[in-house]
Parts: structure tokens; C-alpha cells; sequence
């Protein structure tokens, strides 16, 4: 039963993102085990392979755990199958931002993830300390919580401290090919 | 010996320590590093997670400017970006028309190589025997837990170095220092890598049970090959610790750092002395 809405069934896409056939999988179960998160997980990596098997897309890219995974590669390494499940998590973390489908409860992940793309954008190169500004404030715009946004303030002057800290960051002196990748990457990027 | 040199975001940010070290070693190895001009961020866990197509461009459009320096090898010190580098090369190699529209979209030729390496890499090329007669100040006291995390060597079909569960490469060079390297079971379990700010709780958790097992296994300190693992190793492990309700005093060191302090290099010309946590203490 495929019941996502969209153009193209959500199974597919994530079949041609990831580069896998999610048929392959028999169930081992030895993604799970070697994953290093799978314990806060809602459903661990066996079970999301199978919500996709059954066609249950819309289960799998609501999950909180595609946002807990931590990209280790460790069921990509051991599946016995050859299933790019660390690519198949990727493909639904970028459907489930492509489709709004996002669990609230890991909202914190995708806001960091896009206050990291969008500073690379602007900068070709990261500017760490803008990036920190940039997440935080989107944070605190939704949570209002005044102790994430202060968690880690006391580790600034221990970076300057250790010539760690630097406030202007680097700029990509062609900083024009890096904002035209960004938008051709943004008009073709679920292909 | 002459590389090319991508070194990516951490270390022209807050990993400057990692830079410094890596060149002060290198430079006293006869290897000199060409920076690639104009590079620019690899995309990281955010372009994979977020955007497949812009995971592979931000890469290619790195490995076309290598190619107009005219560089065959490309040296990234950060296993992200090396990762992403050789994933990027790959699907370009085995996909045509892929390679044509990346080409497009970064507006550059995007050349079939250059090879990317790593760290332990380079110094498997400068040779462990080079090394070893090189060595003025045997590292007879150290105990390192040579730690791999996860991008040095998975996924093994991308990254194709040593073996992916049990690598042993950072053992040879550490012994070839005069180090004793522990044998332990966390070495290639995941640190938390890039959540240090977006899911703090995961990298206290992950790396706290990282440095516990190397303590257990009688390590006093650590070795590293990757700038995030430092940071949440190094600059996490006081908090790691109290996440635990334990403690911890285990200096976390590039690797390097453990060649360049055998070659006789002082730790303040490593940066060593920048670290979190130093030998004899917290810093």
C-alpha cells in the first residue's frame, strides 16, 4: 500500500537516491544490532527497511529515528545483502524534509542541518561561530528555551583561549559558483 | 613528496590545532602540501542528509579544481571529506551522464581522478621504516587506544583502507614510534560525529562510552585521525564524563601529533598544548 502523496510513489525515489533494492533485504536484523543509537530509536533500521518493503513510506519518514541516526555507516558495513541502509536513511531524511513530513520531535537535527547548508551557501566555507548563531536563534524561535540557548556559551572564551575561536571565518573567494551549485542542486536535488 | 591538499572546514576553523600539527609533522618528513585554491566545504552529514545531488556536487566541484592544478593526489585530512570526496568520484566514475550534469552544475571539467588519502595514508607513503630511523624520541611511555571512529574506514566499498572492522594500520605506526598500542573493542564505534551541537546528549553518550573502554582497557591516551572525533573525545570529554558520573584524564592526540613528538617536534609546535585535555591534566 503506498500511501504517501506526491508525484512519484516514495519507495522509488528512495530506491533511486540511495542506489539499493530494498527487495534484497531478508530481515537479519544486523543493522539494528551493530547500530550505535538503535536503543532511542522508535524504528530501528530492520523495521524502516520493512515499513518501505511493505510500502508503508508515509511510517518511515514520520520516525524519529531517521533524525537520531548519527550517519556511522555501521549497517551499510555489515548488511550481509549489500543494502546501502545508511544511504536508504539518508533518502528518507531528504524526503521527509522535501515532504514537511518531519517528526516535531527532531525539528532541533533539521534546523541544524539547514542552518549549515544555508551558511555554506552564503560562504562557500563554514563560519562556525555564525553557524552557532544561526541554529541557536532558529531554536530558540521555536522552543523559547533559554538554557539551549545558552548551553555552550561557557565554552567560548576556553576555544579563544586556545586560538580556537575565530569570529570573521573564511569566505570561498568565488562565492558565485557556490550559490548557482546551491540552486541548480535545489531545482534537481530530489533526482 | 608533493600532495595536493584539501583540508576542508574543521581545520581552518576550530580544528586549526589538527593543521598546525599535521604540517609541523609533515614538514619535518620532506612532505609538502599544495592547498587546492578556492576550495570549498564538502556539504558534510547536512548535504547527505538533506540534498543527495548537492552531496555529490560540493565534492565535485573540489575534486575539478584539483584536477586544474594539475594535482593526481589529494590529501584530506578530515575522513568526512574524504568520504565525500571518494563517494562523489565514484558515482561520477560509474555513471556518465551523471559525471556531465555534476560537470554542468559546478561548471567545471570534472577530472577521473585524483586519488584521495588519508592521514594514516600518508604516512603509510612516507613509509614505516623512514619513520622508524627518523624517531629521536621513542614514545616508550605511551599506551595509546588507536581510534578509527567510523569514516576512515566505512563504508569499506567507498573508503577501500585497511579493514573495516579490525584496522590495525594506526597500531604499526604507533608501535613504529615506540608506543605500546592496547588491544580494545571500541575502536571503530561511532563518537556521535557531527551532533556535538545539534544532539549534545548522543555525543556524550557515544564518546563517553568510547573513552571508558579505552580506560578499561588500560590506554593513557588516545589517537586520532579525524577532526570531529577530537572535539567530541577532547573538548567533550569533561562533560562525557559527568554524563557518565565518572571521570576521565586521557589526552586525546592527532596522530600527527605521536609521529611529530617521536621526530623530536615540541608538543607547542604540535599544538598539543591547545588541546582540552594535556598529560597531567585537564588544560
Amino acid at each position: 500500500m503506498e500511501t504517501t502523496s506526491g508525484a512519484e510513489p516514495a519507495t522509488s525515489q528512495i530506491e533511486s537516491l540511495s542506489r539499493t533494492h530494498l527487495a534484497e533485504c531478508y530481515q537479519c536484523g544486523k543493522c539494528t544490532a551493530g547500530c550505535p543509537v538503535a536503543e532511542r530509536m522508535d524504528i530501528p533500521p530492520t523495521r524502516l527497511i520493512r515499513l518501505l518493503q511493505l510500502g508503508d513510506s508515509d511510517a518511515a519518514l514520520r520516525a524519529n529515528s531517521i533524525w537520531q541516526c548519527v550517519s556511522c555507516q555501521t549497517c551499510t558495513t555489515r548488511c550481509p545483502k549489500s543494502v546501502d541502509c545508511a544511504g536508504v536513511l539518508d533518502a528518507l531524511r531528504q524526503l521527509a524534509f522535501e515532504r514537511g513530513t518531519l517528526s516535531p520531535a527532531e525539528r532541533r537535527t533539521v534546523l541544524f542541518q539547514k542552518a549549515f547548508l544555508d551558511n555554506i551557501r552564503r560562504h562557500g566555507r563554514l563560519n562556525e561561530i555564525e553557524l552557532i548563531a544561526a541554529f541557536k536563534g532558529a531554536v530558540f524561535l521555536r522552543d523559547r528555551s533559554l538554557p539551549f540557548l545558552f548551553r555552550d556559551a561557557g565554552l567560548a572564551p576556553q576555544l579563544a583561549r586556545r586560538r580556537k575561536l575565530h569570529l570573521a571565518g573564511e569566505q570561498a573567494k568565488d562565492r558565485g559558483v557556490v550559490a548557482r551549485i546551491f540552486a541548480r542542486a535545489a531545482n534537481g536535488g530530489a533526482q | 613528496m608533493n600532495l595536493g591538499y584539501y583540508p576542508g572546514c574543521a581545520l581552518h576553523g576550530s580544528s586549526n590545532d589538527y593543521e598546525q600539527s599535521l604540517r609541523a609533522c609533515l614538514g619535518a618528513l620532506d612532505v609538502t602540501l599544495a592547498e587546492i585554491d578556492d576550495w570549498i566545504c564538502c556539504g558534510a552529514t547536512s548535504a547527505h542528509s538533506l540534498n543527495h545531488k548537492l552531496a555529490i556536487a560540493l565534492p565535485a566541484r573540489n575534486l575539478a579544481l584539483a584536477g586544474r592544478q594539475g594535482l593526481d593526489e589529494m590529501f584530506a585530512p578530515c575522513p568526512m571529506c574524504s568520504m565525500q570526496l571518494l563517494r562523489a568520484s565514484q558515482a561520477m566514475a560509474a555513471d556518465a551522464r551523471l559525471r556531465d550534469e555534476i560537470s554542468a552544475m559546478v561548471e567545471a571539467e570534472i577530472p577521473s581522478g585524483p586519488r584521495v588519502l588519508n592521514l594514516i595514508q600518508v604516512f603509510q607513503r612516507v613509509g614505516l621504516d623512514k619513520l622508524k630511523t627518523a624517531v629521536k624520541t621513542p614514545l616508550k611511555d605511551l599506551k595509546p587506544a588507536c581510534y578509527y571512529g567510523c569514516l576512515l574506514v566505512r563504508p569499506p566499498t567507498v573508503v577501500d583502507f585497511d579493514d573495516a572492522e579490525q584496522p590495525q594500520s594506526m597500531e604499526a605506526i604507533v608501535t613504529a614510534l615506540g608506543a605500546k598500542p592496547v588491544a580494545w573493542g571500541s575502536k571503530t564505534e561511532c563518537c556521535g560525529a557531527g551532533m556535538t551541537m545539534a544532539k549534545a546528549e548522543t555525543v556524550l553518550r557515544l564518546s563517553g562510552r568510547i573513552l571508558a573502554n579505552a580506560v578499561a582497557h588500560g590506554a593513557n591516551c588516545l589517537a586520532v585521525a579525524c577532526p570531529m572525533c577530537h572535539v567530541n573525545l577532547d573538548m567533550k570529554q569533561g562533560e562525557a564524563a559527568a554524563f557518565l558520573g565518572t571521570k576521565f584524564d586521557l589526552p586525546v592526540y592527532y596522530l600527527s601529533d605521536l609521529v611529530g613528538m617521536a621526530l623530536g617536534l615540541s608538543p607547542e609546535a604540535l599544538g598539543v598544548d591547545r588541546h582540552f585535555v594535556v598529560a597531567g591534566g585537564a588544560n
